[in-house]
């Protein structure tokens, strides 16, 4: 579904992704997880293309992603989730989620707001429809801004850090909706710091340092029995 | 000498109201025009400097950078005698539409910049992610973001330009200000300076007073409704 081939990407002389090479099988949960800066959001900004890589391929289903089809192809296969939500602040929630159902996938607005309905339900939070997004706790706005990526119905969601901006007490009703997503045939791609959550619901666990994959695995690998000194060390200050 | 209160020196006026209401058009009709002008570089050059493509930044930058620093009244000298003693003379209202439009534009693209960039990137890279295009991007979500933030500085910038009318003066326009001066220095009509100028002025400040306080009004909506905003949020 998505795969990296000999990903380089430098901010300027900064060699933030030295070769990575991942493959994400369709309806897969992949997390990634590793220490700050070691280059895990700019691995899933280069899978929508967010970041151009430097050097290096990125296929989607299977076709290359360029500068020059980007704005199509995501549009048609990937969502993103962000760590600071990023909801439309000048429109209501239904207008959140219908927008692009509306502008970019040609739907009847009857047809989307049904749809922004069915998720919103999903997301536990009908009722916020008619409210705008900056009245609502993080919390919130993260399940409706997880609720605006299913309005799209791409097989891909993208989740940047997701609950790394909330408070400890909300963090659980967006890892809770995720969990509940998780069992949908999504490919979800998920950087984050939650290794219970990593542990519950990830097929594989990426571990990323200085740039580089270091180790992959199944959860059940990483928690019991990693072999890299690095994920130990990681793993032995993170997990309490 | 006739001052302020010399009856005579109001009649006169009154009897010549015609000339002060010709300026007056003429100034607002070349305004407006160039208002249109102003908007469309503005509009281009301020997308242009917040592209992230290097050459448009430059281009949008000389043009900005190479009218703010030199005075609108050279631009203008320029435009009109450089054109007209190398035999294409564009007219008095054309270089003055044209000047007026040009300077007002370099304003323009700096208010407009800086709306946008008023926008948060997480709201570019939303849309963007979404798969909304350039267009979308900024015609759906970041411009009317940006329009609170750019609205009250560009009416400041209109009424700057409606003012800077009067430099056409310098090419001999029959604006506001250009007529003024011709009727206090005319032969038949001098004389009455301190009148006319009032009156001058008070035209000019019915058409911008308005304006300013419109500017100034939506910069307080505007502060109102953020902290109700933040304030919602905490409740």
């Amino acid at each position: 579904m998505i795969k990296l081939v000999n990903v380089n990407k430098y901010f300027g002389k900064q060699h933030v992704l030295k070769d990575v090479n991942l493959e994400v099988a369709e309806g897969e949960k992949l997390v990634i997880i590793g220490p700050s800066g070691s280059g895990k959001s700019t691995t899933v900004r280069c899978m929508n293309f967010l970041e151009e890589p430097t050097s290096g391929q990125v296929f989607i289903d299977g076709k290359e992603l360029t500068a020059a089809n980007k704005v199509k192809l995501i549009r048609e296969t990937t969502s993103m989730v962000f760590q600071s939500f990023n909801l439309y602040p000048h429109m209501t929630v239904l207008k959140n989620l219908t927008l692009a159902p509306v502008k970019l996938h040609h739907k009847p607005k009857k047809e989307a707001e049904e749809l922004a309905y069915h998720y919103l339900d999903v997301v536990g939070l009908k009722e916020k429809a008619n409210v705008y997004p900056t009245t609502l706790s993080g919390g919130q706005q993260q399940r409706i801004a997880i609720a605006r990526a299913l309005c799209s119905q791409t097989k891909i969601i993208l989740f940047d850090e997701p609950t790394s901006a909330l408070d400890p007490e909300t963090i659980q009703e967006v890892l809770d909706v995720m969990v509940k997503l998780a069992k949908e045939h999504i490919t979800m791609v998920v950087v984050t710091h939650e290794m219970g959550f990593a542990r519950q619901v990830a097929d594989r666990v990426v571990f990323m340092a200085d740039g580089q994959i270091l180790e992959t695995g199944t959860p059940e690998h990483f928690f019991t029995d990693p072999e890299n000194e690095r994920v130990k060390q990681f793993l032995g200050k993170i997990i309490r | 000498m006739s001052g302020i209160f010399s009856a005579r020196g109001w009649d006169k006026i009154w009897t010549y109201r015609g000339t002060f209401l010709l300026g007056l058009w003429n100034t607002v009709e070349t305004a407006f025009a160039a208002l249109l002008l102003a908007l469309l570089l503005g509009v281009v050059f301020g997308l242009m400097a917040t592209s992230g493509k290097k050459a448009l930044v430059r281009i949008s930058r000389i043009y900005v950078e190479l009218i703010q620093n030199t005075p609108l009244l050279l631009q203008m000298c320029f435009l009109y005698y450089a054109l007209a003693f190398s035999g294409h003379s564009l007219g008095i209202i054309l270089t003055g539409i044209l000047a007026l439009g040009v300077y007002t534009g370099a304003y323009m693209a700096e208010v407009i910049r800086a709306g946008i960039e008023s926008v948060p990137k997480g709201q570019f890279e939303a849309a963007q992610s979404q798969g909304f295009g350039y267009l979308g991007r900024m015609y759906y979500i970041i411009l009317p973001q940006s329009f609170k933030v750019i609205l009250p500085p560009m009416v400041n910038t209109i009424v700057n330009m409606i003012k800077n009318t009067s430099c056409l003066y310098i090419v001999g326009g029959a604006d506001l200000l250009s007529l003024t001066y011709s009727f206090v220095t005319g032969e038949n009509t001098g004389g009455s300076y301190a009148p006319a100028y009032i009156v001058c002025g008070t035209i000019f400040f019915l058409m911008c007073f308005p304006l300013s306080t419109l500017a100034t009004m939506w910069e307080a909506a505007l502060k109102k409704r953020e902290r109700k905003a933040v304030t919602l949020k905490e409740a």
